[in-house]
């Protein structure tokens, strides 16, 4: 079972989108859906060099939840922030953040939750993966913003990855 | 489509053009190489956005193919002229 | 447009603001590109249409076309999915261009995180 589905979650997703650019639920599509779930990951796994192991789909779920929140909410502060910058210029400052955090699939995670979070950008990250360069539109206190951080990204993304 | 709904597709259309206006204006003044292709990244969003907005109007499926290809171009593009940027040597 | 269909007015209503929402936000992301003084701000703003706009228009566009065909038509929801996965790639690739084409022109930015790695090792 492991050796026809390599990356089950990759097989789904690769399902569910051929589904929904055909839009339809005909035979012919289901069976092109599956043959693409199937066959592109046994094709791409020589590609990939390491496997990541996701755990606890209830965690994924909660931070998928709270990543949409914090887009939303980073949006309007963002929005003021821009609306507002001629008469009080943004506080945007780099910060540099200690983790914890070293899969790789962990990081890539990471890295996309803070670019998409508008009022950050993920910037540099140290060769050996222990600090992180951050940038941040308009920072108020910064060991708060680093334990915050810390608290609603890293945690999670370390009890799915590791 | 009614009155409402047809008044709203036109007053979004015409929002995502002043801001693909205001975004060209940050594309042609610069001053680094970096934010051109910033404003040229963000031009590719507005226009896909657009086609979506325009799919809306015209009540069709084929614009959503349209800001597929546009999101799809855009990313190359600007991946690789952002890779350009950080091998160093620009000529400006 | 000789479409004529009738949406509920509730329908419609939201339709509506829904673009007219994601349009403004990427109105005022563009006004943030503009306006800003520095480089790594205006890193910022385009996040707003990729991320809130871009989930604003694809709402509407599924709620109207899925009226349109009476069927459940997801496909637009696509686009926020590419979106988040290929704006992250770009951005991050600027945001590193920018610091090394900043540090070549000795502008005050953050020297390198890796710099310091190697006496301490």
């Amino acid at each position: 079972m492991s050796r026809l589905f390599p990356a089950p979650l990759l097989s789904l997703s690769l399902f569910g989108l051929w589904l929904l650019l055909n839009l339809s639920v005909s035979a012919g599509n289901l069976l092109l859906a599956a043959a693409l779930g199937i066959l592109a990951p046994l094709l791409m796994a020589p590609l990939r060099p390491q496997h990541a192991h996701v755990r606890r789909p209830w965690v994924i779920v909660k931070l998928i939840g709270r990543v949409g929140l914090d887009v939303v909410l980073s949006n309007l502060q963002v929005a003021r922030g821009v609306l507002r910058a001629g008469k009080r210029p943004p506080r945007s400052a780099f910060v540099h953040i200690p983790l914890a955090l070293r899969d790789p699939h962990g990081l890539a995670a990471l890295s996309m939750i803070t670019t998409v979070v508008p009022g950050t950008v993920w910037s540099e990250l140290a060769l050996d993966r222990s600090v992180l360069l951050l940038h941040v539109f308009d920072l108020e206190d910064e060991a708060a913003f680093i334990k915050h951080f810390k608290e609603i990204y890293e945690r999670p993304l370390m009890e799915i990855f590791q | 489509m009614t009155g409402l709904l047809a008044n709203a597709v036109l007053a979004s259309l015409f929002i995502f053009a002043l801001a693909m206006g205001l975004t060209l204006v940050r594309l042609f003044r610069g001053p680094s190489a970096q934010d051109r292709v910033l404003a040229l990244d963000y031009l590719y969003i507005l226009a896909m956005l657009t086609m979506l907005v325009l799919g809306i109007r015209y009540a069709s499926d084929t614009y959503f193919e349209g800001a597929l290809l546009i999101a799809l171009f855009g990313f190359v593009g600007s991946f690789a002229l952002a890779k350009f940027l950080l091998r160093g040597e620009v000529i400006e | 447009m000789t479409e004529s269909l009738t949406l509920p007015f509730w329908l419609e209503l939201v339709t509506a603001l829904l673009l007219v929402t994601g349009s403004l936000f990427a109105l005022v992301g563009a006004i943030g590109l503009v306006r800003l003084k520095d480089y790594f701000q205006r890193m910022h703003p385009p996040a707003l249409a990729s991320t809130i706009g871009a989930w604003c228009v694809a709402l509407a566009s599924i709620i109207y076309f899925s009226w349109l065909k009476e069927a459940a038509v997801l496909h637009a929801w696509l686009i926020p999915i590419l979106l988040s996965i290929t704006v992250p790639v770009t951005t991050l690739l600027l945001a590193r261009a920018g610091l090394f084409r900043k540090r070549q022109a000795k502008e005050p930015v953050p020297e390198e995180v890796s710099s310091g790695l190697d006496s301490g090792n």
